[in-house]
């Protein structure tokens, strides 16, 4: 055996975004050399013997028991949204809801506390606030414009901080950085849910995020086909530090006393929520909403360069229109925001915004009925472009305050920009403005930038 | 500080090729793990158990379990008690402990045929490093061959981990 010195050698190779959105965790399978990854639709997998299935269930050994756990399609997503991320190990599950609890039933205890932003969609503040509060895990909500309100909230028994970068319904970036340090001060992990900005606009591990949460169902899988969610684990947070986290670093009843910390490394936060939380809850991906999702993957890079060129028109568009009162867009030079979208997306402040009419609720009601080609329902990151109004949709079940803080009040309209082309949407737009207030944008400004 | 002896800061992080890890998991064929637990559910006995699953010799070092059978091999209380060769010593001990280790390999390398001291997950001892490879021994810290070989051999990716591994060739199966 050659005894070169090897330490400095070749470092791993560092393979483009674009590369990766392709080939992480897609090589051609091994039997039959198919290409394309296959969708593997079955629920279980046959051992080799007796002592084989043993091992597995043990976790002795790696391998497939049954889809709840694993399944070779879904493993392909999970490695190539890990690649995407700068992290260690994914686990999916079938919704970004899914992956929440995945991820906080594998941090936390009954009694335990968490912070998070207000500022997030609000179907994560409803879980966090009424059914999490249920399980014993008990969130404070702070207002993430200045990061040192999560230095102030924190209590002996926060376990974690959880922010949007780009935050639904839209407009709002949060100063990653600045909370990753507070975090990283207070021992605890930060996760971030990077679903509106995509690894490709933004990477937060590389800002100090320990986990991230996604719903693939957005950009990701990319045309509103299919659901599912992922939780990444970065590798580097330390769970041995201070005894935080028992469930991490103590011998797991729920696994004839494997402590998952010590037997998996960089990768036990994956591990133990996949081997517990998904083995015993159960909310699994399925390998052809896996498959669909790999897929979309692909043209991400292509697909989101387009959403947010396409975004930035609109914003401006709309800007410019007499009957429009606000828009709130990061990537606009009058926003507040301007700086940190800089900062945290410098390849674009996504694609879904939100704006105010001076006819406020009514005229916006209006406009939402009378599209024709933007589609009024709940979802984001479609090809298509969408429209909504969170007041009486996605953020119907919060408080008039918490709709206010979320950046959700009565007049605002969230548009999930797609790919259509941009003059279309210029028209659509404008033909449900109040007629009282006509363009004074109009169609020329369609050519600009 | 002397120039002559650099020793690395703990917090550089350690990256060995993949060319080099898999070579020396292709070429060992008998190891000696040292802290092997004869507990089922300890770390370095599913180690162990993976490995001899893949073909290796494992020989556990323990003297806690000397004279006793681990996984069907017979145990033995220091590193030169073994009686034959072996290729590779596995560290499942402390930080602190791999130095002790790493000498005693390097006191019988050339009588027992060791190539390889191999610091687990967790275990770095840089100085020992330098020792080893001084003395023309390979030394590999804070990673486990278990997941080394899973990872190099398309199983990890099978539980979602980054493996790092991007090509356009069919996977190779594990043996």
């Amino acid at each position: 055996m050659s005894r070169k010195p090897h330490k400095s050698a070749n470092a791993p190779a560092q393979y483009g975004f674009e590369t990766l959105a392709i080939h992480a965790g897609a090589q051609p399978e091994p039997i039959t050399g198919a290409r394309n990854t296959p969708i593997y639709q079955t629920t279980a997998y046959v051992f080799e013997d007796a002592e084989h299935a043993a091992d597995l269930f043990n976790l002795q050994t790696f391998g497939f028991i049954y889809s709840r756990l694993t399944n070779p399609t879904v493993a392909v997503l999970e490695e190539r949204v890990a690649t995407l991320e700068g992290g260690r190990a994914a686990v999916c599950a079938a919704s970004g809801h899914a992956a929440q609890f995945l991820a906080f039933f594998t941090l936390l205890e009954p009694g335990d506390e968490f912070l998070a932003s207000t500022n997030l969609y609000g179907g994560s503040i409803t879980q966090f606030g009424h059914s999490f509060k249920r399980l014993g895990w008990n969130c404070h909500f702070v207002d993430p414009s200045d990061p040192e309100n999560f230095r102030k909230a924190l209590t002996p028994k926060c376990k974690a901080i959880f922010i949007e970068v780009l935050a639904n319904p839209g407009g709002v970036v949060v100063d990653l950085e600045a909370i990753a340090a507070i975090a990283k001060d207070a021992g605890i992990p930060l996760i971030v849910d990077n679903t509106i900005a995509t690894p490709y606009l933004c990477r937060p591990m590389d800002w100090g995020a320990d986990l991230i949460v996604h719903s693939t169902t957005k950009f990701l899988s990319g045309h509103g086909t299919s659901m599912g969610g992922a939780l990444i684990e970065s590798g580097k947070f330390d769970w041995a530090k201070d005894g935080k986290f028992p469930t991490m670093t103590e011998p797991d009843p729920a696994y004839h006393g494997l402590t998952f910390y010590e037997t998996f490394g960089d990768f036990g936060f994956t591990m133990k929520a996949r081997t517990v939380a998904l083995r015993d809850f159960g909310p699994a991906m399925s390998p052809t909403n896996a498959f669909y999702t790999i897929t979309g993957i692909e043209t991400l890079p292509l697909r989101m360069d387009r959403h947010v060129a396409n975004a930035l028109k609109v914003a401006e568009f709309l800007d410019g229109h007499a009957a429009v009162k606000w828009v709130s867009y990061a990537g606009l030079k009058s926003s507040p925001y301007h700086q940190l979208a800089k900062k945290y997306l410098p390849k674009g402040a996504g694609s879904v915004f939100t704006f105010g009419l001076k006819g406020g609720y009514e005229a916006g009601i209006k406009l939402v009925e009378t599209v024709n080609l933007f589609s009024h329902l709940a979802n984001v990151g479609d090809t298509r472009s969408l429209i909504l109004h969170p007041a009486s949709t996605t953020h119907r079940q919060l408080t008039d305050e918490q709709r206010l803080a979320a950046g959700a009040g009565p007049d605002v309209i969230r548009l999930s920009i797609g790919l259509e082309t941009v003059d279309d949407l210029f028209a659509d737009l404008d033909q449900g403005m109040p007629k009282a207030g006509m363009s004074k944008a109009g169609m020329p400004k369609a050519g600009k930038k | 500080m002397s120039p002559k002896t650099p020793p690395q800061p703990a917090e550089e992080p350690l990256h060995y090729p993949d060319v080099l890890l898999r070579r020396i998991l292709k070429e060992v064929r008998t190891i000696a793990m040292v802290g092997a637990s004869a507990n089922w559910v300890r770390p370095s006995n599913f180690a162990m158990k993976y490995l001899q699953g893949k073909g290796y010799r494992v020989i556990p070092v323990n003297p806690g379990q000397a004279g006793k059978k681990i996984l069907g091999e017979m145990t033995y209380a220091t590193l030169s008690d073994i009686p034959g060769r072996f290729d590779m010593v596995d560290v499942f001990r402390s930080s602190d402990a791999a130095g002790a280790i790493a000498d005693d390999a390097i006191a019988i390398a050339a009588e027992k045929g060791i190539q390889v001291v191999w610091m687990q997950l967790g275990v770095r001892n840089d100085a020992a490093a330098v020792r080893l490879e001084k003395a023309g021994l390979i030394a590999i810290m804070n990673h486990c061959p278990k997941i080394e070989y899973g990872r190099l051999f398309g199983e990890l990716c099978w539980s979602g981990v980054n493996t790092g591994l991007i090509s356009s060739k069919r996977r190779k199966l594990a043996s």
